[in-house]
């Protein structure tokens, strides 16, 4: 019933209006006066003091429809489709917004009540410009939904044929279509209060009332970080992901393209809900066949470069604590993770002085992009120029970070799509695949197959974890199950906004061969860092990012921290914006199982063990981590931008 | 705009907030300051009063598109908003109204050339037993007929303050 | 008795702080015993006991408390709220200052519409006057309440004088209303457990403490107790704002105001009712047709279809545009009333307007989405023979 579990601290941004009932759900339901108790449609049952009409409802298995709220979102209560009869009051009540602090008797679907909701789906659908089947929700949307839940045969108030609205289709990432809108407000209250970007909020009033950027200016002109969050909570198809699977089509049907595609780790654990599985269905072979079988030349798990990621930002890390430590230089400290694309341009947009604390090293997606078209096509014998290199991604922000005109340093594009879940998905269906009945297949080589410490980049605390996996080792010498029981830190895991953890170095050992192939590392020994206490945070979400980031800017807990997992998206990438439709705390939870029990299941599950990146070492950047090659290929820069919207 | 301009509204902006506080809540007394110094709240007004109580700008268009008396877009100096609700109706607004456009050569919605005027429609202006009504910024004028609004439209053009209007009074209340 | 005048004729007779030494004299738990024994109700239309509200705000306990006075007084046909402040601001500040005494409150906030904003300078005024006698500030008349009020100007939209779109507009938001419950008195402005009372209820409660609930009640019916002002426009001799006692018929009204061969009246605004001569008999009252003081007389000739056109043009432009029946059901009705006007409306169609006019009333979120279909309801009511089966520009 908690809606919230994901945020630290109720510091709303949203109006009241926009935030509903404030009465606290009593922490004590045992202790006197902690419950009251409701009659639903005649079922009698005890609720906490606070309870809404709708969660006492659906705790009794009672199903009253909705729109505008959402289980991780404020409550709005301005749809009114919700409106149930309460006795005693003269009008109806919306039970997502009437908390039940006295004994009631409720009425979920009287005549009353039917008749009202089936008018407002009618006033909803005038407005609601265009036809389900030529809607990329048709089958998948909140309002067509009730539509056939409550009989609409006909517009009875009319059906406007015209668009009022043009098509956004500035971003990269995003695309609104405004005229699909029906004014819930779910984006609003995920960009202003969820995630605290603050790009969407409706604009004018009465009919006239609709949801604008900044003086209407296009997406792509905002500060928008493209997180895709609010099309995740979109009800309709009013926001969507910008999809270039027409031209991964054209590209794989040209005999003379040579097109491979590289599957991150969190799609996996979701595209089985685009075949009607439930949450938190591991697919991650079947899909290897189903991508072969639909025209990929090859399949490539971005594992691969999670695990090269970790062995280059940790470096970076170790090199940073150096500077710090022992050459007492003035270096930005803590490093924060540079994975998620939607949080690079949230810090570049509302903190761009931060900017040096960001890792350099690119995200996995786009160091693998770097190496497909560099070290791939000199193995394989392949013109650069010839491959199509393709990025199935959880993440809508990945369309644009493929995009960043840096993102080019094996000469080419280095990542020539970023599709996500939702659209594979959709290329399967159109090739007629039923994927839960595919055949298991492996992923391709030089990159090797999956390992569990890129696996569990797909949730949030899981590059962090990856992170300690590994320098721990490097460090102490120590095998990481001797620290942490079979190598799971769970001190790291779990939904909390922001967790912060203490990790003390329990030994030193060796500098290990694979960071010595650097031969302008600073230091040959690890006894400046006898004795040290690691200090790390892992942080989900940009609202609760901004927390941190404001925390280190005032000197606080985390300013003490050395390195930070930030990730754009609630849950992280199993969260992102690319995902199956719908989420809630519950979806997001049954993918991080999936996720965590893939990661048990590998034999190998520390980066730095990983023979296929540690071949890439040996054979293509001999200069090791943080070398030369390594800085040109697999390194990038930042852009501040500011807030500020010309 | 101008830089000189800019760094004006900069200044303004800054002495509001300090003024209203900081906070959310004076969002609209602030914005209430701007609109009737500068007759707008532009782009960079919006952004800098964002900046300032740590909101965003969107949320400040959202706040500005929201009120009738708050708008984004320039407007005259005097702002002429005709009562259009039901007693003012009765009592002949719409001669009122055919008249002001003839006048002015605007319509509703519409400001001068010159900057000068902009007509609008209001609603209840609170005058409804001495109708037709209407506002010139913050002066109410009541019992307006077609053969006056000539005057009214020659003492805003000659006026350096309040408005006198023979045979009409500016109400102060 | 109060008197059948035109002019604030009770108020005006007031003796300055005479309420508020009384109250200030007496523990509040007496102060908000004689406002509810006055059985006085919310004059800007609900009609909310005012003591019951004092009551709840009083017993919330909070570090704070907020007195916020609605001067946002938009209901088309309704001015008696600028006349008061313009004419007795002082009776309302007392009232105010007797509520903050009542509910426990340090700081007060008078919301003025900024179509009233000339008013403003005249009010500073006043408060500065008050702040100098010691009738505002700290250890007011040497009692230990503090408290004072600051002028807060709305900015062009009617919904603010809905009391939680009013708060939502003071704390920087768009004028949009809350869920509730919670409600004000609970959590009003900045969280806070506030009350927000009309111009004219201040008023008034300033006087039952200086007159007594006695002569309150002594006033106007059993239920519906006290002087009223009516703010009366339209077809009559001698529109303004008047007072009556509340329990007045219709006809009597018409009577005093010389209005007498109205075809029908519309009683609390746009968001009232249409009330045709057939029931003039019926009573001003909480328990006959209630009202926020808005009389607007229709003389015979008047267009009953034009008249429910312009108060729906007035809540199309109007609605916060939050909720779903007020945002799109307004204009829907408009659209419909634009229909019957060019005579292209079936009777399945009106039908199906009614019907949509009860689920706003029903299903909206706030009093204004709720109260708006009401003119258009009654008129179609009542007047279906002059709405129905009109040529193209002809009147029926």
């Amino acid at each position: 019933m908690s809606s919230r579990i994901e945020r630290t601290a109720s510091i709303s941004r949203a109006p009241v209006s926009q935030r509903g009932h404030v009465v606290p759900v009593s922490a004590d339901p045992e202790a006197i006066g902690g419950t009251v108790s409701v009659t639903i449609d005649g079922i009698e049952a005890k609720v906490p003091l606070g309870t809404t009409i709708l969660d006492a409802a659906r705790a009794l298995g009672l199903k009253i429809p909705t729109l505008c709220h959402h289980p991780d979102l404020e409550v709005a209560g301005v749809c009114r489709i919700c409106v149930v009869e309460v006795e005693g009051q003269r009008t109806l009540q919306a039970a997502c917004a009437f908390p039940i602090t006295s004994p009631i008797r409720v009425q979920t679907h009287t005549r009353k009540v039917r008749q009202a909701r089936r008018r407002i789906l009618d006033l909803m659908l005038s407005k609601h410009v265009g036809e389900c089947y030529t809607c990329f929700r048709n089958l998948n949307c909140e309002l067509q939904t009730l539509a056939k839940e409550y009989g609409v045969d006909f517009f009875r108030f009319g059906h406007e044929a015209a668009r009022r609205h043009q098509v956004d289709d500035s971003s990269y990432s995003v695309r609104r279509d405004m005229d699909k809108c029906i004014l819930c407000r779910r984006c609003v209250r995920t960009c202003i209060d969820l995630q605290e970007v603050g790009v969407l909020e409706a604009v004018g009033r009465s009919d006239g009332t609709r949801i604008a950027t900044f003086l209407d200016k296009p997406l792509n002109d905002v500060v928008c970080i493209n997180c895709g969050q609010c099309i995740n909570r979109c009800p309709t198809a009013a926001l969507g992901a910008m999809d270039p699977t027409d031209d991964v089509w054209i590209d794989i049907n040209d005999p003379k393209k040579h097109v491979v595609i590289q599957t991150a780790p969190a799609p996996r654990a979701a595209i089985g809900e685009c075949f009607g599985l439930p949450p938190g269905t591991p697919l991650t072979f079947e899909m290897n066949t189903a991508m072969k079988t639909i025209g990929f030349d090859r399949v490539f798990d971005t594992n691969f470069t999670a695990d090269l990621t970790i062995i280059e930002e940790g470096t970076e890390l170790l090199l940073r604590l150096h500077e710090a430590l022992v050459q007492k230089k003035d270096v930005a400290l803590p490093q924060f993770t540079s994975c998620s694309p939607g949080w690079v341009k949230y810090l570049e947009h509302f903190y761009p002085e931060m900017i040096p604390n960001l890792s350099t090293a690119k995200s996995p997606q786009q160091m693998f992009g770097a190496l497909i078209k560099t070290f791939y096509a000199q193995k394989a014998g392949i013109d650069p120029a010839s491959i199509v290199a393709c990025a199935l991604m959880p993440c809508s922000a990945k369309k644009y970070e493929c995009n960043r005109p840096e993102m080019c340093d094996s000469g080419h594009k280095d990542v020539d799509y970023g599709l996500v879940t939702r659209e594979l998905g959709q290329m399967f269906h159109e090739a007629g695949i039923d994927l839960p009945k595919m055949p298991k297949g492996s992923f391709d080589d030089p990159f090797g197959t999956a390992t569990g410490s890129g696996v569990i980049f797909g949730a949030t605390g899981g590059v962090m974890e990856a992170a300690i996996r590994t320098v721990v080792e490097l460090v102490t010498g120590l095998k990481i199950e001797d620290v942490f029981a079979h190598a799971d830190v769970l001190p790291v895991r779990g939904f909390d906004g922001v967790r912060y953890v203490e990790l003390p170095i329990p030994a030193i050992g060796e500098v290990p061969d694979l960071l010595k192939m650097n031969k302008g590392l600073p230091f040959s020994d690890w006894k400046w860092l006898e004795g040290a206490v690691l200090k790390v945070a892992v942080c989900h979400g940009t609202a609760n990012a901004k927390r941190v980031v404001e925390d280190i800017k005032a000197g606080g807990t985390f300013s003490k921290c050395h390195f930070i997992e930030f990730m754009a998206c609630p849950g992280g990438c199993l969260g992102g914006g690319g995902m199956p439709i719908p989420t809630s705390p519950e979806i997001r939870a049954a993918r991080a199982k999936a996720i965590y029990a893939e990661d048990a299941s590998y034999e190998i599950r520390k980066a730095h063990e990983n023979p296929a990146v540690i071949r890439l070492y040996q054979e293509f950047l001999t200069d090791g981590p943080c070398g030369e090659k390594s800085h040109h290929l697999l390194h990038t820069h930042y852009t501040p931008r500011g807030k500020y919207i010309a | 705009m101008l830089v000189t301009e800019r760094l004006r509204l900069h200044d303004d902006i800054g002495a509001w907030v300090a003024k209203h506080g900081a906070t959310r809540a004076a969002l609209i007394p602030v914005l209430q300051e701007i609109q009737r110094s500068y007759n707008e709240i532009s782009e960079y007004a919006m952004q800098e009063v964002a900046d300032r109580l740590d909101i965003h700008p969107v949320e400040v268009y959202s706040v500005v598109s929201f009120y009738s008396f708050l708008e984004a877009k320039a407007r005259g100096r005097f702002v002429i908003r005709l009562c259009r609700t039901v007693s003012c109706d009765m009592t002949g607004k719409d001669r009122v109204a055919r008249q002001l456009e003839n006048d002015l050569g605007i319509r509703f919605g519409e400001t001068t050339r010159d900057g000068n005027f902009s007509l609008e429609w209001a609603n209840c202006l609170g005058m409804c037993d001495q109708g037709p009504a209407l506002l010139i910024n913050d002066q109410v004028f009541t019992s307006v007929t077609p053969e006056t609004v000539h005057d009214l439209i020659q003492a805003c053009r000659k006026s350096f303050g309040p408005l006198a209007v023979q045979g009409q009074k500016g109400r102060t209340h | 008795m109060s008197a059948v005048k035109k002019g604030l004729v009770t108020f005006a007779a007031a003796v300055p702080e005479e309420g508020l030494k009384a109250a200030l004299a007496r523990p509040r738990s007496e102060v908000i015993a004689e406002v509810t024994a006055s059985k006085l109700r919310g004059r800007g239309g609900a009609g909310f006991p005012t003591g019951v509200k004092w009551n709840l705000a009083a017993a919330a306990t909070a570090p704070a408390k907020w007195v916020v006075c609605n001067a946002d007084e938009g209901e088309p046909g309704t001015f008696k709220d600028r006349v008061i402040l313009a004419e007795v601001p002082d009776l309302v500040l007392e009232g105010m200052t007797i509520a903050a005494w009542a509910i426990g409150a340090a700081r007060g906030v008078l919301y003025l519409r900024g179509e009233y904003a000339y008013l403003r300078d005249s009010l500073e005024k006043v408060l500065a006057r008050r702040r100098e006698k010691g009738l505002l500030g700290t250890g007011i008349l040497g009692s230990p309440l503090s408290f004072d009020v600051e002028i807060r100007m709305g900015s062009g939209a009617y919904v603010c004088g809905e009391e939680t779109a009013l708060i939502e507009s003071l704390e920087g938001h768009r004028g949009e209303p809350r869920n509730r419950p919670p409600f004000p008195v609970d959590c009003g402005y900045r969280s806070e457990p506030t009350i927000v009372n009309n111009v004219e209820t201040f008023a008034c409660a300033a006087m039952v403490l200086a007159k007594g609930a006695e002569w309150f009640r002594g006033i106007g019916t059993e239920v519906s107790t006290g002087p009223k002002l009516f703010s009366v426009s339209g077809d009559c001799r001698e529109p303004g704002v008047w007072e009556f006692p509340l329990g007045i018929t219709i006809a009597g009204l018409l009577a005093a105001v010389g209005g007498e061969g109205a075809k029908a009246v519309q009683v609390g605004g746009a968001s009232g009712r249409c009330v045709p001569a057939s029931e003039f008999g019926r009573t001003l009252a909480f328990e006959g047709v209630p009202t926020g003081g808005s009389i607007i007389v229709f003389g015979p000739r008047r267009d009953m279809l034009h008249v429910a056109e312009n108060f729906l043009e007035f809540f199309v432009d109007e609605s916060c545009g939050q909720c779903t029946p007020c945002r799109e059901g307004n204009a829907k009705l408009l659209e419909g009333v634009r229909m019957l006007r060019e005579g292209r409306c079936s009777w399945a169609y009106l039908q199906e307007l009614q019907k949509l006019g009860e689920v706003m009333q029903l299903a909206s979120k706030c009093g204004l989405g709720q109260s708006s279909p009401n003119a258009f309801l009654s008129i179609v009511e009542h007047f279906r023979p002059e709405i129905m089966g009109r040529t193209a520009g002809g009147n029926a």
